[in-house]
């Protein structure tokens, strides 16, 4: 079984207690009703859908609950690293 | 007042409440499993500015540490997560109440009914709960007093290690019947 750190409860978990949730670092815009049907597309549908280093947020819903950002490898599914959701996208990631 | 309205209405009704599973065990050579009696649960969610002043309130110090519970006078205060505990009172206080007294902002909900509770001791308990949890469960990492919201089968659970071999499990009430089965599973495999 692929175990998954959390950052809250940190420790390594089994990842059936864990919920993907998405691509991280997805910013919504700060006045949702002033932009364009295309910016709206860009912001709600378009993902960048990475060969490689992929920045996701996960849940630990069947653990402390809480979302959280995760980097991982798409290619392999190798967890790179996870990190608190709000902490900024970190810079170096180890082993890469 | 909620309390004592609701025994107003059952008496006058005539009814008694019966838990879920109420009473029933089982066990297979060195794993008894058995439902626990009804107990005051809450859930508790609150910020950091608040923890001192509900800790006063409930009596307990709420445990900051992931993984850890803290219990005091028949009242144990779980960490569910970082700004989520669980309270359970089984001395028939109540808890709700408790944290009402706390000057601290927080959201405290009575769960009592919500839930069902296993106690699965012997020396094949940790065997049976790892018929159906994917955690380590060694005491190096699920040590005495450690607890954790996780899965159990399909189902997801609250586990708390009450001493080296006995554990108590929390499941949502409509799960019981579900997670009690899997239990008695888990201990007859356990036994053999
Ligand atoms: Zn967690």
């Amino acid at each position: 079984m692929l175990l998954i750190r959390c950052p809250y409860c940190e420790e390594e978990r089994p990842e059936i207690e864990f919920r993907h949730a998405g691509e991280a670092h997805v910013a919504r815009p700060t006045d949702i009703a002033s932009i364009s049907d295309e910016e709206f597309e860009t912001f709600f549908f378009i993902r960048a859908n990475t060969r490689g280093t992929v920045y996701e947020r996960w849940r630990h819903v069947h653990g402390c609950a809480r979302f959280f950002n995760a980097v991982r490898d798409s290619m392999s599914d190798r967890f790179i690293m996870t990190y608190k959701a709000g902490d900024p996208k970190p810079k170096k990631l180890p082993g890469v | 007042m909620a309390k004592a309205a609701a025994k107003t209405v059952q008496e006058a009704a005539g009814v008694e409440r019966r838990p879920a599973l109420g009473g029933q065990d089982m066990s297979a050579g060195g794993v008894k499993v058995a439902v626990l009696p009804p107990a005051n649960r809450v859930s508790l969610r609150a910020r950091q500015e608040a923890v001192a002043s509900l800790s006063r309130a409930l009596g307990v110090a709420l445990p900051q540490k992931p993984k850890t519970s803290a219990a005091k006078g028949g009242r144990t205060v779980f960490w569910l997560g970082p700004d989520e505990w669980f309270v359970l009172d089984e001395q028939g206080g109540d808890a709700l109440a408790d944290c009402g007294k706390a000057k601290g902002l927080h959201s405290a909900v009575d769960v009592s009914h919500r839930h069902v509770a296993f106690a699965v001791s012997g020396p094949g308990a940790e065997a049976t709960i790892a018929a159906g949890c994917p955690r380590d469960l060694s005491l190096a990492a699920f040590a005495v007093g450690d607890c954790s919201r996780t899965v159990f089968g399909k189902a997801e659970i609250l586990l708390y290690r009450v001493s080296e071999q006995e554990f108590r499990v929390e499941c949502w009430r409509s799960f019981s019947d579900y997670v009690f089965g899997l239990l008695a599973e888990g201990a007859r495999d356990a036994a053999a």
